[in-house]
C-alpha cells in the first residue's frame, strides 16, 4: 500500500468514481483553471491543487470551471442530481455558503420529502473549512453545526486520508445530498491508503484508541489532536477511548452511548463555534439517554464565540489543541465522583 | 474637471504608494513574514486614484480581496495598513482583520472583502445612508470581472437603479478570476448589463488615469446630482498572481514582463504628464523617493511591533452583550 496525502486521496476517489460511472461530474470555480487563458489549461486543480488531472483525463465535458456564480452552480449540481447527473460541485471554502444557501437548504436537501418520496438527489458538495491558515474571519469557519441541523442533509467530515477516500467514494454512490468537509491544512497529511476503491458507511463512528477511563469524541482536525492527547495521558496513567463519529448526519450515536457506558466519562472536541455546535449536541443526547452513566459532567472543548481572528497569536490563542483536550480530560479525571440521586 | 498641478501630484503619489507598497508586499510575502493570504494590485493603481481622487471622507467605497490600492488611495494610514498586514496590535484592524478585511469606517473605507460580490449590496447601504442624511455622499463598489458575474452585484445594480441611490459600480477588468480567464466567465458584455438596468456604463482604459479619472468624474457628479447610478468598465492589468504563491501557468510565459514594458498605468502617467509639460520629472522623483522611504519605514515599524495579547481574542464580537 503506497503513501498518499489527503489531497491524493480525494483526488483517486474521484477519479476512480468518474471511471466507473459516467454520471459523475464535477463542477466549480478553478476545479480545471486557465478556462481562456492564454497559457495552461488545467492549470490550477482548485485553488490547492485537489481536483488537479481530472480535466485533462476527462474533459471539460464532465469537468467544468464555472463562473463566480454560487448560487447558480450549486443549484444546477442540484438540479443535474435531480435529474440523472451526480454532480460533486466544489463549493471552495464553507464559508462561501453564504451566497448559494438557499439552493442547498431549501432546495436540494427538501426534494425527496417534499415530493413524498419520489425525487433522489445524488448530490455532493466538497468543501475546505477550518482555522490555522491564517486565513481570518471569512475563509476560516467551520459551519457544518449548521448543515447537520437541517434535515436531509448528510454531512460527512473525514479526519484523514484513509478516511477520506473511502468516504468521497460512499459520498458519490450515496443517493442523499452530502456535504464533504475538507480541513484546509490537512490536504498534506499522509498514510497508507488502499489503491483500489473502497467505501467506509456513513453513520459508523471509528476507535482510534481504546481506554477504560474516559471517551474523548474528536470531528475532522480535532481527531489527530485528541489522539495527541491520548498519548499524553497515557503517560500520566490515563487511559482513553478516542472515538470519531466520521459523519455528523448521520450520527453513530449508539457507539458513542456504548463507550461513555463503559467509562462513564466524556469529552467532546469541536473546532466549530461553541453554540449549538456538535460537542453541545452530542451532550445533549448523552445527558438526555446516559445520564445515570456519567460518574462526572460532561466537557467541550470548542474555540469561544469569537470570529476566527487573522493574527497569528490570536488564532494560536483560538484554536483547541492537544494540550487543552489533555488538560479537560484531566478535569473530568479530577471531578469528585457523582452522588447518585438519593 | 480641469486637474491642477497638485492634484496630480496627489494622483500619482497614490498611485506610486500602493505599487510600492506592493512590490514590497510581494517580496516580504515570499520571505515567509506575512501570514495568510495576500491579493496584489500593482498594475491596477490608475483604477483606485483615478476614482478617489473625486472622494473625500462623506464618501464611501467598499472593495475586493484585493483591497490594498483602494484603501490607500481613499486616505487610509499606510503604516498602520502594514501593520495590519502583519497581524501586529496596532494595526488599522487591530490585527483581527488582516489583509483581506483591511478597512478604516472612519475614511469611508468599508473594507476590502474576503467574499467575492460582497461588497456591491454594502455601498447600496452607503448610498442609501448618504441619500437620507443628505451628507452629499456617494458610494463606490469596487468589483473585479469575476465579481461582477456574482449574484449580489446583479441584485445590487437593480435595487441601485430602482431606488436611484448615489452609487458608482466600478467594474476592475484585469482579465483574470483566479485562473479563469474574463472574456470565458462574462457572458454578454457588463457594459450592456449596465444598460439592461437603466443606468449608464462606459468602457474605459484603465491603464490611463486621466480617462479614469474623467469617466468617473461624470458618474460621480451624476450620482451627486441626485440622478442615480452608473456603471465603469475598466480594462486594466494584474501584475502578480491571483494571490501570492500562484505559479501563474495559466499566463502566456512573457505576459507580464510586456504588460510591464507597454502597459504599465505609472509609466504611462509620467510619460503624458512630462510630455505635455504638466509636471517635471524631478517632482515625479522626488515622490518615488519619498514613497520609498515611507515603505522602507512602514515595514521596519511593522516588524518591529507587538503581536496583539491573547485576551484580545475575546474583544470586539459585540457592541454590548
Ligand atoms: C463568494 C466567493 N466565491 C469565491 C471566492 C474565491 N475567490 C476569491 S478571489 C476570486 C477571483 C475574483 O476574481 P475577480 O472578481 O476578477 O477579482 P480579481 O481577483 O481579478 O481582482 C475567487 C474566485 C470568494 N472569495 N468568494
Ligand atoms: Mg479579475
Amino acid at each position: 500500500m503506497a503513501k498518499k496525502s489527503f489531497r491524493q486521496a480525494i483526488n483517486e476517489a474521484l477519479r476512480q468514481e468518474m471511471d466507473r460511472d459516467p454520471t459523475v461530474v464535477l463542477m466549480g470555480e478553478d476545479v480545471a483553471g486557465g478556462a481562456g487563458a492564454p497559457g495552461e489549461d488545467d492549470a490550477w486543480g482548485g485553488p490547492l491543487g485537489v481536483t488537479k488531472g481530472l480535466m485533462p483525463r476527462f474533459g471539460r465535458e464532465r469537468v467544468f470551471d464555472t463562473p463566480i456564480t454560487e448560487s447558480a452552480f450549486i443549484g444546477c449540481a442540484a438540479g443535474a442530481a435531480a435529474t440523472g447527473l451526480r454532480p460533486v460541485a466544489d463549493l471552495m471554502f464553507v464559508d462561501f455558503m453564504g451566497v448559494c444557501f438557499d439552493q442547498i437548504f431549501n432546495q436540494a436537501a427538501k426534494f425527496r420529502y417534499m415530493f413524498g418520496g419520489k425525487a433522489k438527489t445524488p448530490l455532493v458538495i466538497r468543501t475546505m473549512y477550518g482555522a490555522g491558515f491564517r486565513a481570518a474571519s471569512q475563509h476560516s469557519q467551520c459551519l457544518y453545526p449548521i448543515f447537520t441541523h437541517i434535515p436531509g442533509l448528510k454531512v460527512v467530515i473525514p479526519s484523514s486520508p484513509y478516511e477520506a477516500k473511502g468516504l468521497m467514494i460512499q459520498a458519490i454512490r450515496d443517493d442523499d445530498p452530502v456535504i464533504f468537509f475538507e480541513h484546509k491544512v490537512m490536504y498534506d497529511d499522509e498514510e497508507e491508503v488502499p489503491d483500489e476503491p473502497y467505501v467506509i458507511p456513513f453513520g459508523e463512528a471509528n476507535f482510534l484508541r481504546d481506554g477504560e477511563d474516559v471517551t474523548i469524541v474528536a470531528l475532522g482536525r480535532m481527531v489527530k489532536f485528541a489522539v495527541q492527547a491520548s498519548d499524553i495521558l497515557e503517560k500520566e496513567g490515563i487511559e482513553s477511548t478516542v472515538l470519531d463519529p466520521r459523519t455528523t448526519s448521520p450520527l453513530d450515536i449508539a457507539s458513542i452511548l456504548e463507550s461513555v457506558g463503559e467509562t462513564g466519562r466524556l469529552v467532546v472536541v469541536d473546532e466549530a463555534s461553541p453554540r449549538c455546535n456538535m460537542a453541545t449536541d452530542i451532550s445533549a443526547q448523552v445527558a438526555e439517554q446516559a445520564f445515570d452513566a456519567l460518574k462526572a459532567p460532561i466537557r467541550m472543548v470548542s474555540p469561544p464565540h469569537v470570529p476566527v481572528p487573522f493574527s497569528p497569536s490570536l488564532e494560536d490563542e483560538f484554536l483547541p489543541s492537544p494540550e487543552k483536550i489533555a488538560a479537560s480530560v484531566r478535569a473530568v479525571m479530577e471531578a469528585p465522583a457523582r452522588r447518585a440521586a438519593a | 474637471m480641469q486637474l491642477n498641478r497638485d492634484d496630480m501630484l496627489r494622483a500619482y503619489r497614490q498611485m506610486r504608494t500602493i505599487r510600492a507598497f506592493e512590490e514590497r508586499v510581494h517580496t516580504e510575502f515570499a520571505a515567509g513574514g506575512i501570514p495568510g493570504f495576500v491579493h496584489l494590485y500593482a498594475g491596477e493603481e490608475a483604477s483606485a486614484a483615478g476614482v478617489c481622487l473625486h472622494l473625500t471622507e462623506r464618501d464611501v467605497i467598499a472593495s475586493t480581496h484585493r483591497g490594498h490600492g483602494h484603501c490607500i488611495a481613499k486616505g487610509c494610514d499606510v503604516k498602520a495598513m502594514m501593520q495590519e498586514i502583519y497581524g501586529r496590535k496596532d494595526g488599522l484592524c487591530a490585527g483581527k482583520g488582516g489583509s483581506m478585511h483591511i478597512a478604516d469606517i472612519a475614511k469611508g473605507m468599508l473594507g476590502a472583502n474576503g467574499i467575492v460580490g460582497g461588497g456591491p449590496p454594502l455601498v447600496c447601504g452607503a448610498a442609501l445612508t448618504a441619500k437620507l442624511l443628505k451628507t452629499g455622499g456617494v458610494g463606490i463598489a469596487f468589483c473585479g470581472d469575476g465579481g461582477s458575474n456574482q449574484g449580489t452585484t446583479a441584485e445590487a445594480m437593480n435595487l441601485a437603479s430602482v431606488w436611484k441611490l448615489p452609487a458608482v459600480f466600478v467594474i476592475e477588468d484585469n482579465g483574470y478570476a483566479e485562473s479563469t480567464a474574463s472574456g470565458w466567465s462574462v457572458g454578454g458584455d457588463q457594459v450592456r448589463r449596465a444598460e439592461g438596468y437603466g443606468m449608464p456604463g462606459v468602457r474605459v482604459d484603465g491603464r490611463d488615469f486621466f480617462a479614469v479619472h474623467e469617466a468617473a468624474g461624470e458618474a460621480i457628479a451624476r450620482a451627486r446630482a441626485g440622478e442615480g447610478p452608473s456603471l465603469l468598465h475598466l480594462k486594466l492589468e494584474r501584475f502578480f498572481g491571483h494571490f501570492e504563491g500562484d505559479a501563474m501557468t495559466y499566463r502566456a510565459p512573457d505576459e507580464i514582463a510586456k504588460l510591464r514594458a507597454e502597459r504599465d498605468c505609472l509609466t504611462l502617467f509620467r510619460r503624458r504628464v512630462t510630455g505635455a509639460g504638466l509636471l517635471d520629472a524631478s517632482a515625479l522623483d522626488a515622490v518615488d523617493r519619498e514613497t520609498a522611504e515611507l515603505i522602507e519605514e512602514a515595514v521596519a515599524e511593522a516588524k518591529a511591533a507587538p503581536f496583539p495579547p491573547p485576551a484580545e481574542l475575546l474583544t470586539d464580537v459585540y457592541a454590548a452583550y
